[in-house]
């Protein structure tokens, strides 16, 4: 039995069923690590010794007949913007290439509390903020279908463990796109949760209003499990909600007859590839096929959206950024004289180029009259933008989109070209900008590169997307394993 | 966007450019300025800003005490430290 190519639903009854032990299941894992990572760089920091231990708690209460949770002895790969207590976490930066954080994010807690057992810290853009996981301090994750080409970030490294088979589930965060696009870019599921359905307490924030935590899997199903873990109001994070909902894993019927599917006609007239832009429309009939409804909706505002994020994006990482200053916890240079000359040589030494030019337009948007005027301006249309996605869903369950407008891009290619990079996000961004909920699924693949179809749903109708998922998955059966 | 501008905006931002950077931005923020002028088309004066999404039905806590993080053990992040305090050189005489 090849334990590395199981779901984690898998994983789960057979570690309950005493088939294996999870100690064998973290060491299968592990040992695909060491025989792939190498190369890949999917992983900054593995927790082999920690993730043992946790595995010996699992199988000791399978032995003694206590109660499992969910994700008995399941290998979780975790994006190294979550912090996680008494383990490096480094958000991809030099800034804090030494930080151990000391406590917990709330996710890493549930996972934990459900007996997830957690492999190590994947790779990202630094602080998230870009879509290649080329703007790493610790290197670039190569994709584990064609390892010339890029995995898509930020979320890059967590979906090229997945792919390669390293863990069963990751977590990402997902800003403008950093956990559906990497999806897309290495042909697995990956979700991005309503803003508010997942606590962001002990996520490293990039962008307050946008990001979000969700999770990643070879199949819908095992996506599901995971998200139905981490979901929930936490009273550490006020923007977590109390959402009633059911188990998202329970919805999974595979029938989706009458459900109501809209196919925006701004978004698939945009420009992209236009093998991408058929396997879509295939999609669509597909969705026919099982029996739902079909048809073309305007989001008439769809253009303004790019621009619209951009301007809150930049002005909220600037922020962000602006706690690192060398004082406190992250990296300080050796030689300074004065607090200011402290600040600005750690900060210059500690942040790569690309959060620079984010923490600069930011900072021009917010201190001058013209970028203020504009930084206004985008909340104004942001509310446009939602009431074209509250007018789609009064009629509409779901609403299909390719993920991305292209295929995998080659490593290098996007300092050359950066905008083709920054373009693959435009499908992704207005689900954070509205604070949507929305998922990628692979579709096809065009010269064995994996296409993402999007499926957005309303706020907090994280149900809708994965029913229609699970059923698409179940049709097209592409995914990965199952 | 003149070099001075630029030079200006680092320093907000508490950034040392180089000669190579400043030249990457004046090029970048005319460019981005350019596609952020597309909302002009716009007419939003009647428009409520959104900036919150989640305003409604805000989950309220307990006011009750609870422990925060040990002082010894967030310190041990700290470049430097000593009497449990944040230590940096001298800055005023």
């Amino acid at each position: 039995m090849d334990i590395t190519s199981l779901t984690a639903m898998e994983i789960r009854e057979k570690i309950a069923n005493k088939e294996i032990s999870a100690q064998e299941v973290i060491k299968a894992h592990l040992d695909r690590i060491k025989e792939l990572d190498g190369d890949l760089n999917a992983f900054i920091t593995i927790t082999e010794e920690e993730a043992f231990e946790a595995a010996k708690r699992v199988d000791e209460k399978v032995k003694n007949g206590e109660k499992l949770g969910k994700l008995a002895g399941i290998p979780i790969g975790v994006k190294d913007n979550i912090v996680t207590k008494d383990i490096r976490t480094t958000a991809g930066s030099k800034m804090l290439e030494n930080f151990i954080p000391p406590y917990d994010a709330t996710v890493i807690k549930r996972i934990k509390e459900e007996d997830g057992i957690i492999l190590g810290k994947t790779n990202l853009d630094e602080f998230a903020g870009s879509y290649s996981t080329e703007s790493s301090y610790f290197g670039v994750t190569k994709n584990p279908i064609d390892r010339e080409r890029v995995p898509g970030g930020s979320s890059g490294g967590s979906t090229a463990a997945v792919r390669a088979q390293e863990v069963a589930l990751a977590l990402g965060s997902d800003t403008g796109g950093s956990n559906r696009q990497p999806a897309s870019y290495c042909g697995i599921v990956g979700i991005k949760p309503s803003y508010g359905l997942v606590s962001r307490h002990g996520l490293i924030p990039l962008s307050n209003s946008l990001d979000v935590v969700g999770s990643f899997a070879r199949n819908v199903t095992d996506a599901s499990l995971l998200l139905d873990v981490i979901a929930g109001r936490d009273e550490k994070d006020p923007t977590a909600m109390d959402i009633e909902r059911g188990s998202y894993l329970e919805g999974l019927t595979g029938d989706i007859k009458g459900m109501k599917v809209a196919l925006p006609k701004e978004y698939m007239n945009m420009p992209m590839d236009a093998r991408v832009k058929e396997k879509v429309l295939q999609a669509a009939k597909v969705f026919e096929k099982l029996g739902a409804h079909v048809e073309e909706v305007s989001l008439p505002h769809a253009k303004y959206a790019w621009a619209t994020y951009y301007l809150i994006v930049v002005s909220e990482i600037s922020s962000a950024m602006a706690k690192y200053d060398g004082v406190s916890y992250g990296h300080r240079t050796e030689d300074y004289e004065s607090l200011d000359e402290l600040f600005i040589k750690s900060r210059t030494e500690g942040l790569g180029e690309e959060i620079k030019r984010s923490i600069m337009a930011g900072t021009y948007i917010l201190s001058t009259e013209e970028g203020r005027k504009y930084y206004e301006k985008a909340f104004r249309v942001r509310a446009l933008l939602k009431e074209d996605f509250d007018r789609v869903f009064e009629k509409y369950d779901v609403i299909l989109t390719p993920t991305t407008p292209n295929l995998p891009f080659k490593i290098g290619e996007s300092v050359k070209n950066p905008t083709e990079m920054y373009g693959s996000g435009i499908f992704c961004i207005p689900a954070n900008v509205v604070g949507l909920c929305a998922l990628s699924v692979p579709c096809g693949y065009v010269h064995g590169l994996p296409v993402g179809l999007q499926i957005m749903g309303d706020r907090f109708k994280e149900a809708n997307i994965l029913k229609a998922a699970y059923a698409f998955e179940g049709e097209l059966s592409l995914g990965g394993d199952k | 966007m003149t070099r001075e501008d630029i030079l200006q905006i680092a320093e907000m931002s508490k950034l040392s450019l180089s000669e190579e950077e400043i030249q990457i931005f004046m090029g970048m923020f005319s460019g981005v300025m350019g596609q952020v002028k597309e909302l002009d088309e716009l007419d939003t004066e009647a428009i409520e800003p959104l900036y919150f999404l989640n305003v409604k039905d805000k989950p309220y806590r307990e006011d009750v005490e609870e422990e925060s993080l040990d002082r010894a053990e967030v310190l041990k992040n700290a470049p430097e430290e000593e009497y449990g305090y944040f230590k940096v050189k001298k800055v005023m005489d």
